[in-house]
């Protein structure tokens, strides 16, 4: 309790920080269920890959100590691999595990199976990564491939440096590059999907598909766009969560992406500033359990707020409405 | 694939149209084999790994696990992804009064661990059951982790340690049952290796095989029971159209709580049986994983038929055993297994025949409705 | 009734077919006899999973020290076999009761972890099959009266206590904090540590396994600005954690146990690693130069967390077959009163199977690589 109140301001932006890297990767859920209605359970293996991506592209690069000029140029070419192949992924996954399924007009929860079949798919290739050195005796790429399934770590190290102080806590550079980053990126995609055609289909799509598609609304299209904007997010979040955590690892995926749907669910799945302020508040919750009973309670602090918010509020904090609030 | 299952569906016509003494006697006889599989060590069928008979504990164990969510899922419409929460409570109960905290004999820590997940059923969806759809399904993958999270944590519980020493079934010793060894295909009894029946021993699974499926074949019964009374139409009018299931007298909250208690009862029986046949338990039995195989089960298998997810628990509890040649590979394979069967049978292995009507029906109504428009 | 004999056919035809084979056949079972040779000895703990790496390290130490005396013994040699829980308390008791039906095998380097034998060793020892384990630390596990038990590695009680003496004595720190991860040897292992601290614990915390955000405990260790800080758990965690203290700011000393002793820590910490201590109930690889070098030629890598306690263990079971000590009791009294000087330590057991001789060594982080430092008596 003591400790709640002493470090207050260290807890809460140091939550707040992790919490972007949730609102991030619940944008991706949110998106998804808006238009699809479909938990994209396979969305966190997007996650998964972006961050293994920008690991490997910086371990080309030769990232190590960096600062200045150097650390942004690092900064901007591990995000830009990250969403790269995020994105990439994400299109691969609907392509192969979703839209054959929408093709048949198949039930719900089928969609659900092939959606934990290819989350299952994505994260044991990743697994079993080591198998092409056995195959092609390429002993050059152990760093890249070796140990399958251990932590594999962030090249890039950035000394911390404390920048400003928020009452008494000395905010971290960290700190900043992941909240400032993950809010810019937020802002960009609530404005496109405001303002923008795309985001007018986006929105359509969501509201009334049927509708949209007399109106000439590209359904494909749409959806093809809103994973392609997902993994995009991912990607970004597996930039954050890399520079925060510092590794990575084949399952890193299948927990966040609990975290981050819970997040989603808890702003209002569907409600692209409810994933950021769901994201936002899970991350501070978990901090402010962690100092009132202990790091080992945090997760249920998070799933009982959960539960209790769902209680009084049934569609989340902002209710779902990526086109309006539906009935 | 789908030759397999109208095979199957085919058979099971077949089957319905016979003279009623056939009927049983045949169905005496599928019993009997399936009670003496790890007797028999059918040579494709059997594991090289790993016990058979351990296997197909497992497997009797998870098909009844299947059968409760079955209820949840495939009769009530609710999706619940935190189902091995009451797996997990079950064989805490069991684990708690017949060994942490209590020297009750098991016969008694079972009715004790079935109701204690019903009422932990009820209580979790007293207030989380008005939430509809997918919030449901995150609100019980919530539940599902909590209770892991404070089994971890309650040194009241054994915390990570778990608890050891769980009491099994009574004994009767009355007599051995040689197994058969297979070489090629010819089969020979092995006198060196028996089972004895009834002896409930931490060394062979059998016996506590033979006592789980004989629980699963009357929970079958009480499920066909209670899916042909007015309580699976009312299950089944809520999940098609819960507001028209309203208006129309049914109280559907009531009756969703009713899925979700008795689901959770199951679940509950099964994790007490997995405590007793493990004598060890510890919470790293029941992860989150658990909770989506167990959904994997009941979807693989056709949402709403009993032999379906009965089929496909024990084929999915199965395949990993048989195939463990195939070591680290067998995930990937399954998760790929998982994807193709969504995209190339949509329905499960078995959808159950209500859906195979209720389809024909949509398809003769769209044609209608067609036909309409055209003219 | 055409339909009944159609689908009655096949259902009658086997069962017939079955009832030939068991009238013309007798005992195939008991194939008794004949020379003691292909014998073998099981591995088991994970291959596959989550926790793989450590049951890898455990296999291939097993693995050496059975082709090695393959080398040796070529007119009779020993095989292998393993058995991959996948870590998996629930797994376990399958594959061990397939283990224990298997007469040629007469010994089980193993079970890898303390849950999973709790599930596996009442089997083991029901059918008198003997195990050493080269991994399960959990104390509790010598107090059954398992007959067949055996561990080659000093428990969580004795590494506990110099855990928390290196503290004292020799970092000299007036206070530190203890987290745990929580599992059942990373908790009980600090739960030691916190008893013989007492009042000198600055602060205590539990993360969980798999957690990867730890800026909870960060917050509240550098809050305690106590001088070292005691981590019971794995590398896994134990790397996310000293790296995301450093980041924050703290430079007390990091120490662990054994569970963190392995590359992996150094590899995912980086630079965040340098000067942490590491205890361990083994002995340095230096004092057995030999076992390193040979397992570097075979697996290309250094021996790794519990590799050569397994090959310790390995030797045990290949000693008394070649001795022809190979029927359970034989075996466990030839285990009971063995005494060879082996690579981690003077291997010799007590009566509840727990080693006779254990020595605490404490190894520190120094240049990326985790060299010893001192015994820690």
């Amino acid at each position: 309790m003591d400790l709640l109140l002493t470090h207050f301001w260290e807890l809460t932006i140091t939550g707040l920080a992790i919490g972007a890297v949730y609102s991030l990767v619940a944008l991706g859920y949110t998106l998804v269920y808006g238009v699809l209605r479909l938990i994209n359970f396979a969305h966190s293996e997007v996650f998964m890959w972006g961050s293994f991506a920008a690991v490997w592209v910086l371990m080309a690069a030769g990232a190590g100590k960096a600062s200045g000029l150097g650390l942004a140029g690092y900064l901007i070419l591990g995000l830009v691999a990250a969403m790269a192949v995020s994105a990439i992924v994400a299109l691969l996954l609907e392509f192969v595990a979703y839209r054959p399924l929408r093709k048949r007009n198949s039930p719900p929860l089928i969609a659900l199976i092939s959606a934990i079949g290819a989350s299952f798919t994505l994260s044991e290739l990743m697994g079993l990564r080591d198998k092409p050195l056995k195959w092609f005796n390429a002993s050059g790429l152990q760093d890249y491939l070796g140990r399958p399934r251990e932590n594999l770590p962030f090249p890039l190290q950035v000394e911390t440096k404390r920048l400003f102080y928020v009452f008494n806590y000395h905010v971290s550079n960290i700190d900043v590059i992941v909240l400032v980053s993950a809010i810019v990126m937020m802002v960009i995609l609530d404005q496109f999907i405001k303002r923008s055609r795309l985001g007018r289909g986006i929105r359509a799509v969501a509201q009334d598909p049927e509708a949209a598609a007399l109106m000439g609304v590209n359904r494909d299209r749409v959806i093809r766009l809103t994973f392609l904007i997902g993994g995009l997010m991912a990607g970004a979040a597996a930039m954050m969560y890399l520079l925060k955590i510092g590794v990575t690892r084949y399952n890193a995926g299948f927990i966040l992406g609990v975290k981050a749907f819970t997040a989603a669910v808890l702003g209002g799945i569907g409600n692209l500033r409810g994933a950021l302020l769901g994201g936002f508040i899970l991350g501070v919750a978990e901090n402010y359990g962690s100092a009132l009973f202990g790091s080992n309670w945090k997760d249920v602090v998070a799933f009982v707020l959960l539960v209790v918010i769902l209680l009084f509020r049934p569609t989340g904090l902002l209710g779902e409405s990526l086109g309006k609030a539906r009935a | 694939m789908s030759t397999v299952s109208t095979t199957l569906h085919r058979v099971g016509d077949r089957f319905r149209s016979l003279p009623r003494p056939a009927k049983l006697a045949l169905a005496v006889l599928a019993v009997l084999l399936v009670y003496l599989l790890p007797i028999i060590n059918p040579p494709l069928i059997t594991t090289t790994d790993s016990d058979f008979g351990a296997v197909l504990f497992s497997c009797a164990m998870y098909a009844l696990v299947a059968i409760g969510l079955n209820i949840v899922i495939g009769y009530a419409g609710l999706l619940d992804l935190g189902y091995i929460g009451f797996f997990a409570v079950g064989a805490f109960t069991v684990g708690v009064l017949g060994s942490q905290h209590g020297k009750l004999p098991l016969l008694l820590c079972i009715p004790a661990a079935m109701a204690v997940t019903m009422v932990s059923g009820v209580l979790l969806g007293a207030p989380t059951l008005r939430v509809r759809g997918d919030y449901l399904a995150i609100v019980t993958l919530g539940f599902g982790e909590i209770i892991r999270l404070v089994l971890v944590n309650t040194n009241w519980l054994g915390a990570s340690r778990g608890i050891s020493n769980i009491p099994s079934p009574p004994s009767i010793d009355l007599f051995g049952v040689p197994h058969l060894v297979w070489n090629g295909a010819v089969a020979s009894i092995d006198l060196g290796n028996e089972t004895r029946f009834l002896q409930f021993s931490v060394t062979d699974s059998i016996p506590f095989y033979w006592l789980t499926l004989t629980i699963v074949l009357v929970v079958l019964f009480l499920d066909w029971l209670m899916q042909n009374s007015r309580v699976g139409r009312a299950w089944e009018a809520t999940r098609e159209d819960e507001d028209a299931a309203e208006l129309m007298g049914v109280p559907t909250f009531r009756f969703k709580l009713l899925a979700f208690a008795t689901g959770a009862a199951i679940g509950g029986l099964s994790g007490a049986l997995f405590a007793t046949k493990q004598a060890f338990i510890n919470p790293d039995n029941f992860t989150i994983i658990y909770s989506v195989l167990f959904v994997a089960m009941v979807v693989v298998g056709g949402q709403g038929n009993r032999w379906g997810v009965v089929l496909a628990a024990a084929l999915l509890t199965w395949a990993p055993e048989k195939f463990r040649f195939l070591s680290d590979a067998r995930f990937l394979l399954f998760g790929m297994a998982l994807m193709a069967l969504a995209i190339f049978r949509p329905q499960g292995l078995l959808p159950p025949r209500r859906t195979v009507r209720a389809k024909q029906a949509d398809e003769e109504t769209e044609v209608l409705e067609e036909g309409v428009a055209h003219a | 009734m055409r339909s009944v004999f159609k689908i009655g056919a096949p259902l009658v035809a086997a069962a017939l077919a079955l009832s030939a084979c068991g009238g013309t056949t007798n005992d195939a079972g008991s194939s008794g006899g004949g020379k003691a040779c292909d014998l073998k000895i099981g591995f088991f703990g994970a291959l596959t999973g989550d926790a793989a790496n450590l049951g890898i390290n455990i296999k291939n130490g097993a693995e050496l020290a059975v082709s090695q005396y393959n080398e040796k013994n070529a007119d009779c040699k020993v095989t292998l076999t393993s058995f991959d829980s996948q870590g998996d308390p629930a797994i376990a008791p399958g594959l061990a009761q397939k283990a224990v039906a298997d007469k040629k095998l007469v010994g089980i380097v193993g079970p890898a972890f303390s849950g999973e034998s709790k599930a596996a060793d009442p089997i083991f020892d029901k059918a008198g099959l003997n195990i050493i384990s080269a991994s399960a630390t959990n104390p509790a596990l010598s107090e059954n009266g398992w007959k067949t038990f055996h561990r080659i590695l000093g428990n969580d009680a004795t590494q506990g206590p110099a855990a928390a003496k290196y503290i004292k004595e020799i970092l000299k720190a007036p206070k530190a904090y203890v987290v745990d991860d929580s599992s059942e040897y990373g908790k009980g292992l600090a739960d030691i540590v916190r008893k013989d601290l007492g009042s000198m614990v600055a602060g205590s915390d539990a993360i969980q396994q798999k957690q990867t955000d730890f800026s909870g405990t960060v917050t509240k260790v550098t809050a305690s600005k106590a001088p070292a800080i005691f981590f019971g758990g794995y590398y896994a965690e134990a790397a996310l954690l000293v790296k995301q203290l450093r980041a924050a700011g703290y430079n007390g000393t990091f120490v662990a146990a054994d569970g963190v002793k392995d590359d992996g820590f150094i590899k995912a910490a980086g630079s965040a690693s340098e000067g942490a201590i590491v205890t361990c109930p083994c002995l340095p690889p230096d004092k057995a130069p030999e076992f390193a070098t040979a397992y570097k030629k075979a697996y290309s890598s250094d021996p790794a967390t519990y590799s050569a306690e397994a090959y310790d263990a390995a030797n045990v079971f290949l000693a008394a077959i070649k001795a022809g000590k190979t029927s359970s009791a034989d075996m466990t009294s030839f285990i009971g009163s063995y005494s060879q000087q082996g690579v981690t330590k003077n291997v010799k057991f007590d009566a509840k199977g727990e080693p006779a001789e254990v020595s605490v060594w404490a190894y520190k982080v120094k240049g990326g690589k985790i060299v010893p430092d001192q015994e820690i008596k």
